[in-house]
């Protein structure tokens, strides 16, 4: 096995097209798993850890740019204010070690139906920033980028930039189901994101598909029939609820049985919805 | 193979012979004598291997060892001065927080770390903190009992009470 160390993003690139087999390697929460239980032998790990610009996010072009290196521990001290959802959600990753070391980017690059950061990137619109040294750059909505179980839009010689985020401009909530608190792999999950300059309510469904993927349904539901004005129409939330839930493509697993997660995925969209619209109407 | 030189507790070691998956945790135990931080899971759940890694609290077995190339790690092993045990150490060994002990270096490694940066942590923030380490004997009780003796015992030595 090689073990590749660049130090600037052109490096890396390079790296990567020399090497499209090789893994690219964060935090390790991942990847090193794999190579402990001997379920994966690389022929090379990327190491990305010493890339410093992959370790910062910026504000640009009206989108928060989180470098694929930035860790959860980041987002939560640094972002909760633009990107609430993605934060919420970074609090429920794992324990204060793997949230030292885990990254959106990483999750990205796993591409695990589970991984957290998927809902609210849905949810929020996100598009991923990557790049090859051959095509140079190429901007992925995050709802087109996952692919499969554990399958992205990434291609073997590219390696993952960064993620634009638009800041919020309404309530944001991301919720959860599993055993405890900490340490959980998401039995189900759900993220909502209100836009109220689009009329516009945006969702990310987690562990309950192939991939992470939006309600879209329940998206359109409620643009056509959401009262901006008024209180939330309980019936309406639940409708919203049902159809989220009709979204999903849940499997029976060791977390949990397909209609378990069905039926999780309804109350938490229906209650992250209510919590959501009550926040908006009191700071409207 | 290749050769990792990295800083322990103040000191630059080198390891050779190191395969390229290998995990710090490994390197630390197997090639440089220091088994205090614990082989539990090798999969980031149990925190038993918990390090500082340039002064932030990671499992060991999710560092592969060249990434710890040129960086600062800090171990169980360095938390003493000389012979006087950290204030988190004694608490623990007071407490009774100790029982198998596997668990203890981890725990005690995210309690210090958990001090520094709260000197009084709330207890919401003590199991926040800890919410990754786990313990299959004590309940977890003496173990809060010891979070919150050492934050008094390093509130008082650091003059504020």
């Amino acid at each position: 096995m090689d073990f590749l160390r660049p130090t600037t993003w052109q490096e890396a690139l390079a790296a990567k097209a020399d090497r499209p087999d090789a893994v690219p390697l964060q935090g390790g929460t991942d990847v090193m798993v794999e190579l402990n239980f001997d379920v994966r032998r690389p022929a090379a790990l990327l190491d990305l850890t010493r890339v410093p610009e992959l370790r910062a996010w910026e504000m640009t072009g009206g989108y928060c740019r989180i470098g694929a290196g930035v860790s959860y521990a980041t987002v939560i001290e640094e972002l909760s204010g633009p990107l609430p959802g993605l934060a919420q959600a970074a609090r429920t990753v794992g324990s204060p070690q793997i949230r030292n070391r885990g990254s959106v980017g990483g999750n990205l690059g796993a591409a695990s139906p589970a991984g957290d950061s998927h809902p609210p990137l849905l949810a929020a619109g996100a598009v991923v920033e990557v790049e090859s040294r051959e095509r140079g750059v190429r901007m992925i909505p995050a709802a087109e980028f996952y692919l499969g179980v554990k399958r992205s839009a990434l291609e073997p010689d590219e390696l993952i930039r960064a993620v634009h985020v638009p800041p919020a401009t309404g309530p944001q909530y991301f919720s959860k189901v599993g055993t405890r608190n900490a340490m959980v792999i998401a039995v189900c999950s759900f993220a909502i994101a209100l836009h109220p300059r689009e009329r516009r309510v945006g969702t990310g469904i987690g562990s309950a598909a192939p991939t992470p993927r939006r309600a879209r349904e329940a998206e359109e539901l409620l643009a056509r029939e959401l009262d901006w004005s008024a209180p939330l129409d309980p019936a309406l939330a639940h409708r919203f609820g049902e159809l989220c839930a009709r979204a999903a493509a849940p499997i029976d697993d060791v977390r949990g049985s397909a209609a378990y997660r069905a039926h999780a995925l309804g109350v938490l969209a229906r209650r992250t919805l209510t919590w959501a619209w009550n926040d908006y109407r009191r700071a409207a | 193979m290749m050769r990792v030189t990295f800083t322990v507790n103040g000191r630059e070691q080198s390891a050779d012979d190191v395969w390229e998956g290998e995990s710090l945790l490994y390197v630390l135990r197997e090639r440089l004598g220091l088994p205090g931080s614990k082989n539990a899971c090798e999969q980031g759940e149990c925190g038993s291997c918990t390090v500082y890694l340039d002064g932030v609290p990671v499992c060991a077995c999710l560092v592969a060892a060249g990434q710890a190339e040129g960086r600062a790690v800090r171990t169980v092993e360095g938390l003493a001065d000389g012979g006087a045990l950290d204030p988190v150490q004694e608490a623990f060994a007071e407490c009774g927080a100790v029982q198998c002990g596997f668990c203890t270096p981890g725990l005690v490694v995210q309690t210090h770390d958990l001090l520094a940066r709260v000197p009084r942590p709330s207890d919401a923030e003590i199991r926040e903190a800890l919410a990754g380490n786990l313990c299959r004997c004590t309940g977890y009780e003496k173990i809060l009992d010891a979070v919150r003796l050492a934050a008094a015992r390093k509130a008082e030595g650091a003059g504020y009470e």
